[in-house]
């Protein structure tokens, strides 16, 4: 029997790395599967009512949402990014596409980006460092696309002392220096 | 230099890419009478006002969407900022 090819994490190894710098935790997070929907034109209350049929938050503009099996943020107007277990939703997008039909646009995104999680209790102190990004502003939930380490990443805020940053996987090894360098600064 | 986004409040200008004047929008119709001197003037010709100027600006940084917005050329004030989408639309364009 040929080998079987092997899955390796956005930063290339076989499980995701942890790492604690003082009180920060940065996790890579490979649990969650991710697709684009993008409202075609003119379909745009066909998409609203089949994600509320199915249970989908469609948060507004700089917002996350999180439901039962999929959670949301908003990328742009009438886009988001939607995710879900990978364990149960490897396929998103064939999960999705029964649901929308041919209202939206869905794109799967899960290997072009890579999720970490940091979590300490004074988050602001790193952001400051990193972006242009107001985290302490930013109300819980908040989301927005900004520019860490001249990459376009998504700043998704879940609680007070929660941020998950989404970066381009192509760069996973570049965005988690400089989270640790931001933090080796911080704390 | 902050520009106040219409959906996301308050954003670095170093998040947007400047194209130019909003007239850029109205591209002239290729088949109508007079299609060369329209499209001579849309390509070339652009007012140069001393005071409020309409502009596109593209949110590359953020949510990639296009604004227009108004700013005083002189004093670099910023007055109005738009979705260039509700734009298009209001002047009759799209849906």
């Amino acid at each position: 029997m040929a080998n079987r090819l092997k899955a390796l994490t956005p930063l290339g190894h076989d499980a995701p790395e942890t790492v604690t710098v003082g009180p920060l935790t940065i996790t890579e997070n490979t649990s969650f599967a991710m697709a684009s929907l993008a409202s075609r034109l003119g379909r745009e209350g066909d998409v609203a009512k089949a994600a509320a049929a199915a249970g989908i938050p469609l948060p507004g503009p700089g917002m996350s949402a999180t439901g039962a099996t999929y959670g949301a943020i908003w990328l742009g107007a009438e886009q988001w990014m939607l995710d879900a277990a990978f364990a149960t939703h490897e396929d998103i997008r064939a999960a999705l596409l029964p649901l929308f039909g041919d209202a939206a646009s869905i794109t799967e995104q899960t290997d072009a980006w890579v999720r970490f999680d940091l979590t300490a209790p004074d988050l602001p102190a790193l952001f400051e460092r990193l972006c242009n990004l107001d985290t302490r502003a930013l109300p819980e939930g908040g989301t927005t696309r900004t520019v860490i380490e001249h990459l376009g990443c998504y700043v998704v805020k879940r609680s007070a002392t929660q941020i998950s940053v989404i970066g381009p996987r192509s760069s996973a090894g570049s965005l988690h220096h400089a989270l640790i360098t931001g933090a080796k600064s911080a704390y | 230099m902050i520009i106040n986004h219409p959906l996301l409040g308050p954003r670095d200008s170093q998040e947007f890419v400047y194209l130019g004047d909003a007239a850029l929008m109205n591209r002239p119709d290729g088949m109508a009478e007079g299609a060369l001197a329209a499209f001579i003037d849309f390509a070339y010709l652009r007012d140069n006002p001393a005071g409020l100027h309409r502009e596109l600006w593209y949110h590359e940084q953020g949510d990639r969407s296009w604004l227009v917005v108004t700013r005083n050329t002189v004093t670099h004030e910023i007055t109005t900022v738009e979705l260039a989408r509700d734009v298009a639309r209001k002047a009759g364009r799209s849906k």
